[in-house]
């Protein structure tokens, strides 16, 4: 087992295509620091319009904690395109090459052989996630500083004391990580049924454009197959970063204010995550190989 | 002799209404180049791929080194070797990277030195370290038989490993396989729709159509040449035609095969020398006497006449 990882490790890195989403990271958040590094007031400004007359607030509030809350934001719903890319490929584009016969005349089951092609897809996930915090993370607090984090929610705003922030990018950052490797394992178990990668990567990110529509939408039909679909629970990273107030209306500091919520969304997507990959087993070890 | 592969009754039927193998049986003996022979959509690429358990059969047994394939895949697949139909590798790899990951799945450790040694044989040594994207098809042929070959397997499946290749690449496959029967007393098992090829090499062999077994046996009980067609070109094949049924080659004259383009005669072989001074003592004008003992003549013989087996 520990051979076939390193094997499927060795082709995901020698491909030119696995660091597309290396270097469009690099490229998306470059690009947002250096816009907000040159005119971050006036995006500042912009969020606080409605406030600046009730609040007066002091301090540094574009530091670096901030910036990567708004990087996430915007970034994580595009990461699973990226996902996608070779998680979608792994087993398509081995049948569109022609060796995934190769692979299957090996002396392993073919369930070994799917659970080293998943743990590969899943290390380069969690790779891009570390690469993404390096970048999002680091790379801010080095560009910004750091201070208090001041987060402004639809009807309330959060406000996080500088020592009690960087845990809960740990939490959210960990979080995605399990979100993203539902999307691996749902591209993982479309790329089964063909033999070409572009089929697999589309459908991957319909499933999730789809899903992701009936998640936000709000009608209340909809609202009782929500609860099931993992897109809803994909943003649970965000309540890592909502704090527990006590009677007299004060942060309770290293306090989630719904700790449940976390749980029971890590518990779909987990789920999710199983049983994609269980469902690819079932199919692929019936499955006729004739390209 | 024991039995390297010994097939019964496999079958392989896709949905209900098309059945690509019927009811194949056949045995492979150790040390054999056993020719797999088919028209095209015959049934070959279909019975190997069961062969390596790619494709699941709809009935029938298999057994490779005296053990059940489905029961005993991954025992038996350390002692295969496969190149099944075009070459397929990593387009974005070198050689040497394509044959070193193929090295670790088979679970073989081996060094550089070895490795390069090994492209080396294929006549590859010099290309090495070059992405096989850039490769024409009888390199990457001759890639996929060093990939096929890394493990030093016992048996060797090769579908159709002639494909593509110009004649030099050809002879250098058929040198192999000679090669790796005489030298290295390995089995190989090998499809080719190139039928010329495999009467060079096969030991035994078997002609399947339409899923079903024609014939299977001793290459060289099968092609008797005491029984050779021999098609002959002359100035006027009707005149040519008459003056044969009027001599004593008449009862050698294929009436039914022979028309105005040319005549067909089956003969002992080396009665040749005689027919061809006949032909000219009786005044024919001839342009080509063409012994047909090859197993393409056999081949297309019998599959237009089909008689299952």
């Amino acid at each position: 087992m520990y051979s076939l990882v390193q094997v499927e490790l060795y082709k995901i890195f020698k491909r030119p295509r696995t660091y597309i989403a290396f270097g469009a990271v690099a490229a998306l958040i470059g690009i947002i620091q250096f816009g907000l590094k040159l005119d971050g007031k006036s995006y500042l400004d912009f969020m606080l319009n409605d406030l600046s007359s009730s609040l007066e607030i002091d301090g540094k509030i574009l530091n670096g904690y901030l910036v990567c809350y708004v990087m996430l934001q915007l970034l994580l719903v595009h990461v699973p395109l990226l996902i996608a890319l070779i998680a979608a490929d792994m087993i398509s584009g081995e049948a569109n090459m022609g060796t995934l016969r190769l692979l299957l005349i090996k002396p392993y089951s073919r369930t070994t052989l799917l659970l080293a092609k998943f743990i590969a897809a899943t290390i380069y996930t969690l790779l891009l996630l570390v690469w993404l915090a390096i970048l999002a993370l680091f790379g801010s607090m080095l560009l910004f500083g750091t201070d208090d984090m001041f987060l402004l929610k639809t009807s309330y705003v959060v406000l996080l004391k500088e020592s009690d922030v960087f845990w809960r990018y740990i939490g959210a950052f960990g979080f995605a990580a399990l979100a993203m490797t539902t999307v691996a394992s749902l591209g993982f178990f479309l790329s089964v049924f063909a033999e070409n990668s572009i089929g697999p990567i589309v459908a991957t990110m319909s499933v999730i454009v789809f899903f992701t529509i009936l998640s936000t939408l709000n009608i209340p039909i909809f609202n009782l197959i929500k609860p099931y679909l993992f897109t809803t629970h994909m943003i649970g990273w965000k309540e890592f970063f909502d704090i527990k107030v006590n009677d007299s209306n004060e942060a309770i500091i290293g306090s989630i204010q719904n700790p449940d919520k976390i749980i029971k969304a890590a518990v779909v997507l987990f789920i999710h995550t199983i049983g994609f990959f269980v469902a690819t087993v079932l199919v692929f070890r019936k499955k006729d190989i004739l390209s | 002799m024991s039995s390297v592969i010994q097939v019964r009754g496999l079958t392989k039927k896709f949905g209900q209404q098309f059945t690509a193998v019927n009811d194949l049986s056949f045995s492979v003996h150790k040390g054999d180049v056993y020719g797999f022979l088919g028209q095209n959509g015959a049934g070959k690429s279909t019975t190997i791929r069961m062969l390596l358990s790619l494709i699941e059969p709809t009935a029938g047994e298999i057994e490779i080194f005296g053990l059940p394939l489905a029961a005993n895949r991954s025992a038996i697949m350390q002692k295969v070797g496969a190149v099944i139909e075009k070459p397929a590798m990593y387009e974005y790899l070198t050689a040497y990277q394509n044959l070193k990951i193929f090295s670790a799945l088979s679970g073989v450790s081996k060094t550089k030195t070895k490795l390069l040694q090994e492209l080396g044989v294929v006549g590859l040594a010099a290309r090495a370290q070059d992405n096989v994207g850039t490769f024409s098809q009888g390199m990457k042929q001759r890639l996929a038989i060093a990939m096929a070959m890394v493990n030093d397997p016992e048996l060797i499946l090769l579908d159709e490993p002639t494909n593509g290749l110009d004649p030099q690449g050809i002879a250098d496959i058929r040198n192999l396989i000679l090669n790796l029967s005489r030298e290295q007393g390995k089995t190989v098992l090998v499809s080719s729709h190139l039928l010329s090829e495999i009467e060079q090499v096969a030991t035994r062999l078997i002609i399947i159509d339409k899923g079903c077994k024609l014939v299977e046996g001793d290459s060289k009980e099968l092609f008797d040449t005491s029984k050779t067609v021999v098609a002959i070109q002359t100035l006027d094949n009707k005149k040519a035609t008459e003056l044969l049924l009027q001599s004593n080659w008449a009862g050698q004259l294929l009436v039914n095969r022979s028309s105005d383009k040319e005549i067909f005669m089956q003969l002992d072989e080396k009665h040749l020398p005689s027919l061809h001074k006949s032909l000219v003592e009786m005044g024919i004008g001839v342009l080509s006497v063409k012994p047909m003992h090859s197993l393409e003549d056999y081949f297309l013989q019998i599959t237009s006449t089909p008689k299952y087996v």
